[in-house]
Parts: C-alpha cells; structure tokens; sequence
C-alpha cells in the first residue's frame, strides 16, 4: 500500500515524480474529477490551519470528499480509545487517511492498522513529509534542486520542518549551512547521518557572513518557551531577524523561505522584496498535496 | 577423589536446562535480569564472573536448572554479550549449542528512550528498533541508541 509517512521512506526519484506531477497540476492540466467517489478522513488530534484546509482543499480540486475530527475531545480517544482501534475504524469510511498526531511515530503506527493509504501531516516532533515536499517544490520553481548552497537559520534543534528538509536535500548535493543561537544547533545524530550521505555541513554563528553566498534562505521559528525570559528571547530573536537591510548585496536568486507561521524573525519589509516567497510556498501546499493525493489514491 | 581448594571452585553439572557460555565479563547480572531471574525465583542458578579465558581474556557463566530460553530473551542477550554461546542440557548431555546473533530488528527488546515515542503508550504495538552500526534506530520515532543500550533493555 502506498504510505507517505516520512521523507526518509520516498527514494529521489519518487520525491521528483510527486514534485513533476505538482507542476503539473500547478499548470491547471489536471483531471478535476481524478478522485470523484473518494473520501478522505483528516485526523487531526493537534491544531493545524495551513495543513488540515489544505488537504481539505487539495481533496475538492480533485472532486473527492473529506471527513474528518478536529481534537482529541472531538474523537472517542477522549474515551480512551487507541490510535490503532481509531485508524482501524475510520479506514472502514475512507480511501485514504491524513493523520496529525502529538506523538511521534504515530503515522508509522496507523500505517500498520490501517487498510488505506495513510499520509502523515505531522507527528508531534517527528516527520512532517508534505511540508518537505512543497519546501523542495519552491525551490525548484526558481532554480534546479542540485548544487545549490542552502542556509537553515533559526531552531534547528527541534524544528522538525528543518530537519526532514535538510535530510531530503542531502540527495540533491547541496552544501547546507546551519545558523542557529547557541543551544538550538542541528541535533550530532542529523549532523551526522547527513555527513554519512556525503552533504557538506558548514556551521555558522551568524547568518551576514554567509547570506552572500547562498542561493536559498530557510528560516524557522524560535520558539519563546525555549529561552528563561523574555529579555534573552529577545536578545536572541533580533540578532537572527532578516531585514532588507541584510538582503542588500545577496545573490539575485536568493529565495527566502519560512515554513511559517512566523514571529519576529522575518521582517514584514522583506515580504515586499523579489527574494520573500513563503507566501508562494504556502500556496504550493495545494498542488503538491493534490499530487500526494492523487499518488496514495489512484 | 578429593579436589585440591588450590585447582579453583568447580560448578557442577546440570541435568537439565541452559548454560549460557562466554558472555562478556562482569554482564551475568545483567542476563540473570534480562532472563527475569530474581531472588524470589525458584531455579537453581550457577554464576561465575571474570573467569579467565583463553578466548575472551574473561568471562562469565551462568547455569540454570530446569529453564530453556525464548528467543526474544536470546536477543537481548546477544545485544549485551555478542560472543555468548547457549547450550541446552537434556539429561547431563549437551543437546544443542549456538551462538548468538543480533538480528536486524528488534521486536519488544528495547524501550525507546524517547518520552514522545508512540511506543511508550497504551497502543497494543511492542518497540520496534532496526539495528545498525551506529546504534539501534527506532522505526516508530526514529531516534537512535548509540550508548548504554543495557540500560534500555526491556
């Protein structure tokens, strides 16, 4: 059955066939009634905008139906039901399921109850595969995926939408280069696994004495419960804020990319500038997830 | 005949049941553990640690009357004695003999370390890790084992 649980289980040449079959679709030569008859449940037992309407969208493009819960109390796991028994149940109603779960693994686990195509949007910390995708998807709208010189800046300890892009672009021969505040550095375990497949990892202190140089800009969140107060969130948070005073002098094809929602750390100036396309890629969530829909159901 | 003190202790045989063979120095605790073998347990047990060998520099024994092994308990086994060698005595006669071998996943061996793991919960599923070189890797949440692996063991 055909799973998309993590960006580890896709081989390159499936990750380039989701993102051809995405253009495609961007490209409106897509068949509208590709999923006529099909229901999808959305499971999603954490909160999500972005991710829950966009499948929602992705599904009515394709002329497909969704089901789905909301919450945890919306659901009988308020009851103490199982993720297994909940996944078994529901894909007696569906063709295929999305899952949104706090725990990691979750949608490893529903893949084995399950005996419909199961398609991860999130598991707690974990792998987060449709937003790795429409993070490829962007960058390859403006340059080719190979070779490039990627900055990831932000909390690369726990941001997971990091970690599983870094670990995707490890098959395309980028270089990455990692800024991160002290305390918030890629995990020794990713560093590593990455350096096994042969990627160039340059650590940075801080992103002016690299952002010439880079052809993609990818900035997360810093999450404020990381740090003791305020004071030094704050301290932190302006020193890694892009500005367009910082973008003056970058390569012309820098992109800057956020998974977002985003904070402070991007200055809303920026959103004006030709390099800012985190909006774009938030849109790009419905084609690529129209192309996993359709890859999982047809 | 009587044995000289100076020839060192002698374990005696086993009618019936498991001797477990080269296992690394100092770890017999840990397989008694491992096998659930307590105070409160009703086996007769021979243990001998650090004893010299030509093959290891030192090693542990351990008997047990009356009890063969499951397989998952020879997994665990093998992830902290590699070399260890499980002979089943039936009737003061070595019946079968083998080694040990870590296979390439283990079901129900180990427990992840990770609080958020979805195999730390009620779920009806056990811990699945693939082994590798570097550490066990969980195939729920991924995070990897690379030390104290004995600490871990269900």
């Amino acid at each position: 059955m055909n799973h998309i649980i993590s960006i580890h289980d896709l081989e390159r040449s499936e990750i380039d066939s989701i993102l051809d079959e995405a253009a495609i679709i961007q490209a409106l030569q897509y068949n509208d009634t590709a999923l006529k008859g099909k229901i999808l449940a959305l499971l999603f037992f954490e909160p999500s905008t972005r991710t829950r309407m966009s499948f929602d969208a992705a599904m009515a493009r394709l002329g497909g139906t969704s089901i789905g819960i909301d919450s945890v109390e919306a659901s009988s796991m308020a009851k103490g039901e199982t993720l297994a028994d909940t996944v078994r149940v529901v894909s007696g109603y569906a063709d295929a399921i999305v899952l949104r779960h706090p725990k990691e693994g979750a949608a490893r686990l529903a893949s084995e109850f399950s005996t419909v195509p199961v398609i991860n949007a999130g598991d707690g910390a974990g792998q987060h595969p449709s937003q790795t995708l429409l993070d490829l998807y962007t960058i390859r709208q403006s340059m080719p995926l190979d070779d490039i010189q990627v900055g990831l800046l932000g909390d690369l300890r726990y941001g997971r939408t990091a970690h599983s892009l870094a670990h995707a672009l490890s098959l395309y021969g980028v270089t990455i280069h990692t800024i991160s505040p002290k305390g918030l550095e890629l995990p020794s375990a990713i560093l590593e696994e990455l350096t096994r497949a042969g990627t160039q990892v340059v650590e940075h202190d801080d992103v002016s004495g690299i952002i010439s140089s880079l052809d993609v800009l990818y900035v997360t969140r810093i999450q404020r419960e990381r740090f003791p107060d305020s004071a030094s969130y704050f301290q932190v948070a302006s020193s890694y804020r892009i500005t367009p005073e910082l973008l003056s002098g970058v390569k012309q094809r820098l992109i800057v990319l956020h998974p977002l929602p985003r904070l402070d750390e991007i200055d809303p100036r920026v959103d004006l500038l030709p390099h800012a396309r985190y909006f774009e890629q938030s849109r790009n969530g419905i084609p690529v997830r129209m192309a996993m829909l359709q890859k999982v159901m047809i | 005949m009587k044995r000289d003190a100076r020839d060192g202790l002698l374990i005696s045989p086993i009618r019936n049941g498991t001797v477990i063979d080269h296992i690394t120095g100092g770890e017999a605790l840990n397989v008694l553990k491992i096998i659930g073998i307590t105070g409160a347990t009703t086996e007769s047990i021979s243990v001998a640690t650090n004893v010299k060998s030509a093959k290891m520099g030192r090693k542990d024994i351990v008997k047990i009357e009356n009890r063969e092994l499951f397989t998952e308990e020879v997994d665990r086994i093998a992830l902290i004695a590699p070399h260890a060698t499980i002979s089943i005595i039936r009737n003061y006669i070595v019946h079968e003999k083998k080694g040990v071998e870590i296979p390439s996943v283990l079901v129900g061996v180990v427990r992840c370390p990770n609080p958020g793991c979805i195999s730390n919960t009620n779920e009806p599923i056990s811990s699945k890790f693939a082994v590798l070189a570097t550490g066990l890797h969980c195939l729920y949440c991924d995070w990897i084992i690379t030390k104290d692996i004995t600490n871990h063991i269900i």
